[in-house]
C-alpha cells in the first residue's frame, strides 16, 4: 500500500488515493505549503516542482506517477536560501505578494541546470508557462541573468 | 447580515484616513465616520511600546504592520515610516503583523492610500516613542531632555560621550506619559536617512524559499478541507442536493448547505463538501447532485447589456456636472468629433485563490484570512459564531495578491458558516474556476464623448456621457440615488479647459456582481478621456503631447469634484510635469519604424499623477508593445524602489485587460473559468518597463492604483500612430486592425 518517491532527498511514503495530484499531497497530507495552487490545470506554474531534475507542474501530476522518482520542491531547493536563483531574487527583489515565486523559481533552477548562460529568448521559453499577477517579470528577467554569473561564480 | 456588519468601502476608506488620525491624536469625528457605530468611538491615545514599536531588552526591535501585505510592499515601506522617526538602525527591524483590534488600528488596506494615510500617524507614533526614550534616559542621567539625542538605537549625551541602548530604556520609557503627538517633534526631510532610499522588501528571503505563510497554508491540528459548490448564475439559489456520491468519495467527510448573505458582501450560498483534504472535497463537489433555482438572473448576457447600452446612450443620461451650455455648443459647432467607448467586466484574478480558515469555539473563534478588511472579517465571523467581535481572533496572513478582490468577506461568511457547522477548524479553498467566476467584477461600462473644437483646436465643448454597472447601486447607502458616484473619479474633473462642460450617466441593470478593481473607476475614465484627447489632437492636427499641455493651459489647482474636503485638488504643472517626463525619457517626436508607433496617457488619481508612453507595433498579424516607460508623481516616495515595483506591476495589470481577455456573460453564466479562456500577460509579452519618478517635497500618496488608468489609453494612442485605426473598445484585438 502507498506510494513510496524521495522527496527533498528523504524516502517518504504515502498512503493517498492513487489520483490525487502530488500538489495536494505536498501541501495537505505532507504540510509543506511552499509549493502553491493556482489553476489545477498546469496553466500558471505556481505548482512547479522538479520531478528527476525537470520542471513539473505538480498539480496534474497522479502521485502514483510519481512512485520512485526523485522530488524537489521550494523547500528543498535549499535550507537557508543559498541557491543561486534564491540569492539572485533576494538581491533584485523580485517578489511582491510572492505567492506565484516558489513556481517561478524553481522553473528558472531547472533553466539553469540546462543552461548555464540563458539568453532571453531562453528565458522567454522556460518561464511562460509561470504567471506572476504583480508583474514582476522583467525583475524574474534580471534575477535569471544574475543567479547566472553567481552560479558561474562571477 | 445586519447592516452594522457591512463596511461601505468608499465611506470606509475616507473614515480610516481620519480615524488613522483620530486614534492617536483624538481629535473631532467627521460627520462621515459618525455613521459607522464601529468608528464612531472617541479613541484614547495609543501608547506606541503597546501599539507599534515592540523593544526587547537585547535590543531586537519590532515594529508592528498595521495594514494587510498583498505584494504592494507595505511591509516594508510603513514600518521604515517608524523606523525613519524612532531612530533605529532598518538591519534591526523585524515586521509582526498587527492583531485585528479595531479599536487601536485601522486595518483597511485599500484605494492606494495605505502610505499616504498612514504618513502622519506613523511619523508621530515613532517620534512619540523616540521622545519617550530620550526622557528616560535623560531621567536616568539627571540631565534636561533637550541635551540629549536619539540615534542609532541609543540615546546619547555629553562629551565624553555615554549612551543607553533602547533595550535598556524601553521598561521605562513605555510607563511615561504619552507625548502629545500634534506637537511631538517630527524630523525636517534633510535629515531623513531611511525614508527615500532604495530599500529592499523585508519579506523577500521568505517568498523565495516557501517559508511565507498566505491564508491557503493555514494549518491547524484537525483541520478540515471544504470546497462550495455555488450557482453558476448570479444571484441563483440551491433548490435541492443529494449528496449521496458526494459522501462516497474517499476523505469527504460532510456535505452541508450554506445560506446566502445579504446585500453587497454576497454569497450566494451554496452547498459545501468537507473532506480531508483540498482535492478529496474537489472531488467530492463533481459527485455532489445540486439542484439550482437559477432565478431571474439566468437570461442575462453581454450581449443584452449591451443592447441596454446602446438604448440608454440614445437618451440623455442624469447630469453629474454642468457649466455653461455644452449642448448648444455643440449644435453650434463644425467641428465636432463623437466617440463611443466600452469597457468589459473585469477580473481581479488573485494568484492565491479566495480561502478562509476558521475554527468556532464555544467562547472564542480564531480564523487565519488572506483579507484587505480584517475588522470586517471579524464582525462576520462574530455574528456567525454568535461572539462578542474581541472574541474573534482574525490573524491576517500574507495576500496572494488583493487588487480589491479581497477587500469582500463573502469567503469569509462561507468559510465562518462552515466551520459552525463542523465544530472543527475548517478552510474553505476556492478552485481557480470558482474564483473568476464568482468573483465582483469590475462594472462593463458604455462611454460617448463628444466635443466642439475652435480654430486652433481650443476645446469649445466637453460632454462625457456614461451609462454603466455601477458599484455604488449595489454597495453604497446612497447609491440606488447616486449609482454614478462610483462610476467617473476624478474624470468628473477633467483637467483640460473648456467654457462647456457636461457630464451625464445612465444606471444599466444587471446582476452581475461588481466592485473595486485595480484603480476601481479610474480604469475606464483614464481610457475614455485620454483616448478621446488624442483623437482631439489629432482632429485639431497637433501633436498629442503638445496639444494636451497646450489644453491643460496655466499651472493651477482645480478642485475635484463633490471631494471630501481633505482631497487635494488637481494640481495642473504636476499633470504637466508627468506628461513632460515621460515624453522626454521616451524620446517623444524622434521618428519610429514603419508599422509602430507611439502613444502617450496622462491622468490624476489617488491624489497621484501619472503619464505613460507606449511604443507599439501593430499590424493585422499581431500587436506588440515594445515599452512602457512612465513618469511618476506620487509625492515623496517612501520606498522609491517599492514604488517602481508598484508602476511595474500596475503596467502588467492594465496591459493584461487592454490586449487579454474580457469577461463576459451567457445565460446569467460568467463563461471565462481560467487562464486558457481568461490569459493573463506572460513573460514573453512582457514590453520593457521604465519608472522615472518625479523628486519633490510634497506628501506621499497613492501608487498601488494611479498607472493602471493610463496604460490602455497610451497602447491605443500609440496603435492609432502605427495604423490610423482608433480603437476604442477594450480588450483590443489584432483582427479590430483588419
Amino acid at each position: 500500500m502507498g506510494t513510496t518517491f524521495t522527496l527533498n532527498g528523504k524516502s517518504t511514503t504515502v498512503d493517498v488515493d492513487p489520483q490525487m495530484p502530488l500538489l495536494w499531497v505536498l501541501r495537505d497530507t505532507l504540510n509543506m505549503t511552499g509549493t502553491k495552487f493556482g489553476c489545477g490545470m498546469a496553466l500558471c506554474g505556481a505548482c512547479t516542482v522538479h520531478i528527476n531534475g525537470e520542471a513539473t507542474r505538480s498539480c496534474i501530476t497522479p502521485i502514483s506517477s510519481v512512485a520512485g522518482k526523485k522530488v524537489i520542491t521550494i523547500e528543498g531547493l535549499s535550507t537557508d536560501a543559498s541557491h543561486p536563483v534564491q540569492k539572485a531574487w533576494i538581491e533584485e527583489d523580485v517578489p511582491q505578494c510572492g505567492y506565484c515565486q516558489s513556481g517561478q523559481i524553481m522553473s528558472a533552477a531547472a533553466l539553469l541546470a540546462k543552461k548555464a548562460n540563458p539568453t532571453d529568448a531562453d528565458i522567454d521559453d522556460a518561464m511562460s508557462g509561470n504567471i506572476c499577477r504583480c508583474g514582476t517579470y522583467q525583475r524574474i528577467r534580471k534575477a535569471i541573468h544574475h543567479a547566472a554569473s553567481l552560479q558561474a561564480g562571477k | 447580515m445586519s447592516p452594522t456588519a457591512l463596511f461601505y468601502r468608499r465611506d470606509f476608506l475616507k473614515t480610516t484616513a481620519a480615524g488613522g488620525a483620530m486614534l492617536l491624536v483624538g481629535f473631532h469625528l467627521p460627520a462621515r465616520a459618525a455613521d459607522d457605530p464601529a468608528q464612531a468611538q472617541e479613541k484614547p491615545p495609543v501608547n506606541p511600546f503597546s501599539a507599534w514599536v515592540k523593544i526587547s531588552p537585547d535590543d531586537k526591535v519590532t515594529l508592528i504592520l498595521g495594514k494587510s501585505e498583498m505584494g504592494q510592499g507595505v511591509m516594508t515601506s510603513l514600518p521604515m515610516i517608524l523606523a525613519e522617526e524612532l531612530c533605529v538602525d532598518w538591519k534591526q527591524v523585524t515586521v509582526e503583523q498587527a492583531v485585528t483590534n479595531p479599536k487601536i488600528y485601522d486595518l483597511g488596506t485599500g484605494g492606494s492610500g495605505s502610505v499616504s494615510d498612514s504618513w502622519l500617524p506613523l511619523r508621530q507614533a515613532g517620534a512619540a516613542a523616540r521622545e519617550m526614550l530620550i526622557l528616560a534616559a535623560a531621567r536616568k542621567w539627571e540631565v534636561t531632555p533637550d541635551t540629549c539625542k536619539a540615534q542609532n538605537g541609543h540615546v546619547i549625551h555629553g562629551h565624553p560621550e555615554r549612551a543607553f541602548s533602547y533595550g535598556e530604556l524601553v521598561a521605562d520609557a513605555a510607563q511615561l506619559p504619552i507625548p502629545n503627538l500634534k506637537q511631538v517633534p517630527l524630523k525636517n526631510a534633510s535629515e531623513f536617512t531611511l525614508v527615500g532610499q532604495d530599500t529592499r522588501r523585508i519579506d523577500t528571503a521568505s517568498k523565495a524559499t516557501g517559508a511565507a505563510k498566505y491564508g491557503i497554508d493555514s494549518r491547524v491540528p484537525g483541520m478540515l478541507y471544504a470546497v462550495i459548490a455555488r450557482c453558476p448564475v448570479f444571484d441563483g439559489q440551491v433548490a435541492s442536493f443529494d449528496a449521496t456520491k458526494a459522501k462516497q468519495v474517499r476523505g469527504v467527510r460532510e456535505v452541508v448547505k450554506i445560506e446566502t448573505s445579504g446585500r453587497g458582501a454576497s454569497t450566494t450560498g451554496g452547498v459545501a463538501v468537507i473532506a480531508e483534504n483540498s482535492w478529496a472535497a474537489m472531488q467530492g463537489r463533481k459527485a455532489l447532485e445540486v439542484k439550482w433555482d437559477e432565478g431571474a438572473a439566468a437570461n442575462e448576457s453581454t450581449e443584452e447589456l449591451r443592447k441596454q447600452f446602446l438604448a440608454l446612450a440614445s437618451k440623455p443620461g442624469k447630469v453629474v456636472r454642468n457649466e455653461g451650455d455644452a449642448d448648444a455648443a455643440l449644435q453650434k459647432s463644425t467641428e465636432r468629433l463623437t466617440a463611443a467607448y466600452e469597457l468589459p467586466f473585469a477580473a481581479h484574478v488573485c494568484m492565491e485563490p479566495m480561502n478562509c480558515t476558521v475554527h468556532i469555539q464555544a467562547d472564542r473563534a480564531e480564523a487565519w484570512v488572506p483579507t484587505q478588511a480584517p475588522q470586517w472579517a471579524q464582525s462576520v465571523i462574530a455574528e456567525i459564531a454568535g461572539l462578542p467581535p474581541e472574541k474573534v481572533d482574525v490573524r491576517t496572513t500574507q495576500l496572494g495578491g488583493g487588487f480589491g478582490r479581497r477587500y469582500q468577506a463573502d469567503f469569509v461568511m462561507e468559510a465562518a458558516q462552515v466551520a459552525k457547522a463542523m465544530g472543527k477548524p475548517v478552510m474553505v479553498v476556492w478552485t481557480r474556476e470558482d474564483d473568476m467566476q464568482h468573483d465582483f467584477y469590475r462594472p462593463a461600462s458604455y462611454h460617448l464623448l463628444q466635443a466642439a473644437l475652435g480654430d486652433t483646436g481650443d476645446l469649445l465643448a466637453y460632454k462625457h456621457f456614461q451609462t454603466s454597472t455601477s458599484i455604488a447601486y449595489k454597495w453604497e447607502k446612497n447609491g440606488v440615488e447616486k449609482p454614478e458616484d462610483s462610476e467617473f473619479g476624478t474624470g468628473t474633473t477633467p483637467p483640460y479647459q473648456t467654457p462647456n462642460l457636461r457630464i451625464e450617466y445612465t444606471l444599466a441593470h444587471s446582476s452581475a456582481p461588481r466592485a473595486w478593481w485595480r484603480s476601481v473607476e479610474h480604469s475606464s475614465s483614464g481610457f475614455v478621456m485620454e483616448s478621446f484627447a488624442d483623437e482631439l489632437a489629432h482632429s485639431a492636427g497637433q501633436d498629442p503631447l503638445e496639444y494636451r499641455l497646450k489644453l491643460i493651459g496655466d499651472s493651477r489647482k482645480i478642485p475635484q469634484l463633490n471631494s471630501d474636503p481633505n482631497d487635494p485638488p488637481l494640481d495642473t504643472a504636476r499633470l504637466k510635469g508627468v506628461l513632460r517626463l515621460a515624453a522626454e525619457r521616451a524620446g517623444w517626436g524622434n521618428s519610429m519604424p514603419a508599422g509602430e508607433g507611439r502613444g502617450i496617457a496622462g491622468f490624476f488619481s489617488f491624489n497621484s499623477y501619472v503619464a505613460a508612453v507606449a511604443e507599439v507595433a501593430a499590424s493585422p498579424r499581431g500587436i506588440t508593445v515594445k515599452r512602457i516607460i512612465c513618469g511618476v508623481d506620487c509625492g515623496r516616495p517612501v520606498n522609491p524602489n517599492g514604488v517602481r515595483a508598484q508602476v511595474e506591476s500596475a503596467v502588467i495589470y492594465a496591459l493584461t485587460a487592454t490586449v487579454k481577455d474580457a469577461i463576459t456573460v451567457e445565460r446569467g453564466r460568467v463563461v471565462q473559468s481560467n487562464f486558457n479562456d481568461y490569459a493573463m500577460i506572460r513573460m514573453k509579452e512582457t514590453p520593457k518597463i521604465e519608472v522615472h519618478l518625479v523628486v519633490n517635497n510634497e506628501a506621499p500618496t497613492g501608487i498601488g492604483e494611479p498607472t493602471v488608468p493610463v496604460i490602455a489609453p497610451a497602447i491605443c494612442n500609440a496603435i492609432f500612430s502605427a495604423t490610423g485605426k482608433r480603437l476604442r473598445r477594450l480588450p483590443i484585438r489584432a483582427q479590430d486592425l483588419a
